[in-house]
């Protein structure tokens, strides 16, 4: 009886570890696809889903790994969009000053956010998320500075470090590459790092995890302010890519979204958001003729996969492959 | 004292009957919130795209069948509560056993198809309908101008409201739906047909959101647009009030009303986002809301 969990868990651990390797293998294919990527289809067009995969690992990485339904993550990716492009094109700050205020941005606001959502759990989590990013959509609807329905158009691409001029959008490409492997990387490293495995802790049993003498609050407000960070870093390098940042990166229904795309490349895994952000991407760009169809088809999308393909694509695809992905 | 103000007692208390009639609208559709999270623990996302179907139901009876606001008011929330009968049974149903995440992920993509649908076929542009006959006018009480239809619409939902109330705490039917809330399994060995109480509480639930659809008809423009605002702004409210008590969803809903309308008197730039400022003080000072119990 005292042999069989030790040798069980020294086993499970060999298996995460067996993961980890396929993860790090998987990443670095698809880091080739990538690089070669742009010399085969429209660069703007991988950026566009570049940009929405990290979106989706961020809001995976919180609601997936820390279990929390958060259903304002627009607030982060649009607040963080704002204020690059401002800084970018009013500033006249370098790209990546620009993406780096954004990104500050989102994470002191989610900071605010996280610190008052997390005193209520579940539902109540994820009313209180969506309105507080409905504040923040009439603050950007009202302010002087985002020009209301026209956003902030015409967003300077600017010299990278001032001295790389990424006007071209194969030059942005790069960069954007860059941004997203990076937070891939970095998600991947959470994941697997002790504080992730806390965070499955508290996503199973929060009761159990508090007795074992973990501080449960200190982590989730740190996976939801990491969570923001990384959204916003995503927001912003939108914002660069399409030099425009608008009231639709702050509505609500970017907010269901990156719910969509993580839901249909499957929820708590590893590479499902990337799928899932891939699957939406092209379906609004094939399906764009079909107008205000394409409302109608992501709801349908979301009630086909709740009710019958809760896993995922990337949930089924682990399952027939017995790994973890 | 007004001029000392510098403002109208017109503009006051116009903003103040504002503020009511914006009330009666989130405590009908808070209660509806409530009820239906008593009983089913998942949050309807939906309701706001029910509180508009109900809106369109009454513009299709007068413009297609020519049936008239009275017989709406009547024929109107049946119809869409029936729909979001069929909804619960048929979708719903089936989630009761997993986390209450997918329920609230389900609800939201059906209000998505909802919304969408009515876009497609109607535009988003508002279509007119007019104030029911005897209801139109109003009149002027020398401090400030009351339009008959409003005051209607203020008690007809403290009607309802006090009426919801009174079915859930003082009825037969009532004592069923509190013992369910509180276990559902030894009230159906009491032999109490459970899945048929959840499934004619989400019916009731979304009733009332369609009976304030229509209510609001004569009042807003309908378009598809009009549930989906409100019902983050009902969010809100129903994180303030917490849902644990009826009364406390009607009290909540009509006060925050009112603070809304008095923000948009002295300073208008906050109207639209002071409820969600009030749910973030609400947080820090009472998280469990101002009627909830902890959860």
């Amino acid at each position: 009886m005292t042999v069989a969990p030790a040798a069980n868990f020294a086993s499970r651990v060999r298996k995460s570890e067996a993961d980890e390797q396929l993860h790090l293998r998987l990443i670095a294919a698809f880091t080739l696809l990538l690089v070669a990527a742009p010399f085969f289809v429209y660069p703007v067009f991988v950026m566009k889903f570049l940009c929405f995969a990290l979106f989706a690992l961020a809001f995976n990485l919180l609601l997936g790994f820390g279990g929390l339904l958060s259903f304002g993550h627009a607030a982060f990716f649009g607040s963080a969009s704002y204020i690059s492009a401002h800084a970018a094109k009013v500033w006249g700050l370098t790209p990546e000053l620009a993406i780096i205020a954004g990104s500050a941005t989102a994470s002191v606001l989610g900071l605010i956010f996280g610190w008052l959502a997390i005193r209520r759990q579940g539902i109540y989590f994820a009313m209180i998320t969506l309105a507080l990013a409905q504040m923040i959509y009439f603050f950007a609807l009202q302010a002087r500075f985002t020009g209301g329905e026209d956003g902030i158009q015409a967003v300077p691409r600017g010299n990278l470090f001032g001295l790389i001029d990424i006007g071209s959008d194969f030059a942005t490409y790069w960069l954007v590459l860059a941004i997203f492997l990076g937070g891939l990387v970095l998600i991947h490293r959470v994941i697997y790092s002790p504080f992730g495995q806390v965070l499955k802790a508290i996503r199973e049993n929060e009761p159990r995890a508090i007795s074992l003498g973990y501080n449960t609050d200190r982590y989730k407000l740190l996976v939801f302010v990491l969570s923001a960070t990384i959204s916003g870093v995503a927001g912003a390098a939108k914002a660069i890519v399409f030099q425009i940042a608008s009231l639709t990166d702050v509505h609500w229904s970017m907010s269901g979204e990156v719910v969509l795309m993580t839901l249909v490349g499957g929820l708590g895994t590893v590479f499902g958001p990337i799928v899932g952000a891939l699957v939406v991407v092209l379906m609004q760009s094939y399906l764009a003729h079909f107008g205000a169809w394409i409302v109608v088809i992501q709801g349908t999308i979301f009630v086909v996969v709740v009710m019958l393909f809760r896993e995922g694509i990337v949930g089924v695809l682990a399952r027939l492959a017995r790994r973890t992905l | 004292m007004f001029e000392l103000l510098g403002i109208s007692p017109y503009g006051l208390f116009g903003q103040l009957l504002i503020g009511l009639i914006n009330g009666s609208f989130y405590a009908l559709l808070s209660l509806g919130l409530a009820v239906i999270f008593g009983l089913l623990n998942i949050i309807n996302f939906t309701h706001g795209a029910q509180y508009m179907m109900g809106a369109f139901a009454a513009w299709m009876l007068l413009n297609y069948l020519g049936i008239g606001y009275w017989w709406a008011l009547l024929i109107a929330p049946l119809v869409v509560a029936v729909i979001g009968v069929i909804i619960e049974r048929l979708l719903l149903a089936r989630l009761y056993h997993l986390d209450h995440l997918y329920g609230l992920l389900l609800t939201f993509g059906v209000g998505l198809v909802i919304t969408g649908l009515f876009r497609n076929y109607y535009g988003s542009a508002g279509l007119p309908y007019p104030t029911p006959g005897g209801l139109t006018g109003g009149s002027d009480l020398g401090f400030m101008f009351v339009p008959t239809y409003r005051v209607w619409v203020i008690g007809l939902s403290l009607v309802v409201c006090f009426g919801t109330w009174a079915l859930v705490e003082k009825t037969k039917l009532g004592a069923y739906l509190r013992a369910t809330t509180e276990n559902p399994v030894l009230v159906g060995a009491f032999g109490i047909n459970v899945p048929r109480l959840i499934t004619l509480t989400y019916g009731f639930g979304v009733w009332l959101a369609a009976l304030a659809g229509v209510l609001a008809a004569p009042m807003y423009s309908i378009n598809p647009n009009m549930g989906i605002d409100l019902m983050i702004v009902v969010f809100a409210v129903v994180v303030i009030g917490g849902m644990g008590s009826i009364l406390g969803s009607i009290v909540t809903g009509f006060g925050l009303g009112l603070i809304e309308g008095l923000t948009k008197v002295f300073y208008p730039e906050a109207s639209s986002t002071v409820i969600f400022v009030v749910m973030a003080i609400v947080l820090l000072v009472r998280p469990a809301g101002l009627f909830g119990r902890s959860g």
